[in-house]
């Protein structure tokens, strides 16, 4: 034991696999750092499901209180461009997915054209968000002062207020909802756009390879998820009332 | 190099698999989303919501390949959620106006 060189622990680690990288000085293996960082990553991801849990929940009181004023603001979104939205964001997530996988194959050179794919992807969402609240602004359905909510087809706003004769002020509580969690989704699509960025950044200085991809992988973490908070929004607040048009 | 890894890799089909199913599922979702079903309506929409965040969590976020203290974490926050949906929905499902029988009559 006394035998034992320091600099040979260090430079090989102490039942640590054989490899180039170390661990940093409070780990003692890879594989260990790793788990540690999938953990604290996975725990951040918590506190988000209780952030947007909790919109969620806001949203699920209003709407059983406001079935009419619901299915007739949601309406007024547009569907297609939700869906699209959707498509554009699950392929976002398999170009990520397929990132992390380069280096886990050790094909360093794939590394940074999947992340740019990830986030060219990320930015037609943003681009596509853009579109739809320009749209939203223009027909007056930003709750506030200007909130004015004129269904085209008079039937259907005869048939509404005689359901719930405010229902104009009840679809104002939708779109406090659409605007507030698609906005804070969308924030977070950004937040996550900057951190690829720094990947890039960090994958052209060749930080990563078999042994070594933690920030692509907990970077993948977390897009995945704000990806799955979207594939719950869009049914939600999209396709409430597309079965009555 | 496969000796350096903690887990198996998932292979590219896998993954486009998966990719696909999730295409797949929104349509469906959009396609039932336009007929009436009635009361029905939400509940097949947010099952295949459901499955789709099902598959992204266990193949795309690899819980397929991770640790139980990983994948207790992450069934822990969303079981938190369903907590916290059912419950309020225990209270605000409850709510109905009452008409107490007047006594005497």
């Amino acid at each position: 034991m006394a035998s034992t060189p320091l600099v040979d622990r260090h430079e090989h680690g102490y039942g640590a696999p054989h490899g180039h990288r170390h661990p940093a000085h409070q780990f003692e293996t890879m594989a260990q750092q790793k788990e540690s960082s999938t953990l604290g990553m996975w725990l951040f991801l918590v506190t988000e499901i209780m952030f947007f849990g909790g919109l969620f929940t806001a949203y699920m009181v209003y709407r059983h209180m406001y079935p009419v004023a619901f299915q007739v603001a949601s309406s007024t979104l547009d569907a297609t461009l939700g869906g699209t939205n959707t498509a554009v964001l699950i392929c976002s997530s398999l170009t990520m997915a397929l990132a992390i996988r380069s280096a886990q194959v050790n094909q360093l050179k794939r590394i940074v054209p999947f992340i740019v794919a990830t986030m060219v992807f990320g930015m037609i969402f943003l681009g596509i968000k853009y579109v739809e609240y320009a749209n939203k602004f223009h027909e007056n359905h930003v709750p506030g002062p200007s909130f004015n909510l004129v269904l085209e087809d008079a039937q259907e706003a005869q048939a509404a207020a005689a359901a719930d004769p405010l229902y104009q002020r009840h679809a104002e509580i939708f779109f406090s909802l659409y605007f507030i969690m698609t906005g804070i989704h969308a924030t977070h699509m950004i937040v996550g756009l900057g951190i690829l960025a720094v990947l890039i950044y960090f994958a052209r200085r060749r930080k990563f390879d078999a042994e070594y991809y933690n920030p692509l992988e907990m970077t993948g973490l977390y897009w995945h998820f704000v990806d799955i908070v979207w594939i719950f929004l869009f049914p939600l607040l999209y396709l409430l009332g597309a079965h009555t048009h | 190099m496969a000796e350096h890894h903690q887990h198996p890799i998932t292979p590219v089909r896998t993954y486009v698999f998966v990719w696909l199913a999730l295409l797949v599922g929104t349509v469906l979702t959009y396609v039932f989303a336009r007929s009436d079903f009635g009361w029905a309506n939400t509940p097949i929409a947010l099952v295949i919501a459901v499955t789709k965040a099902l598959l992204v969590l266990y193949f795309f976020m690899e819980l397929r390949h991770s640790t139980r203290m990983t994948v207790l974490t992450a069934v822990a926050g969303f079981f938190w959620l369903i907590l916290m949906l059912s419950t309020f929905m225990m209270d605000y499902g409850t709510r109905m106006a009452v008409v107490l029988p007047v006594p005497g009559k």
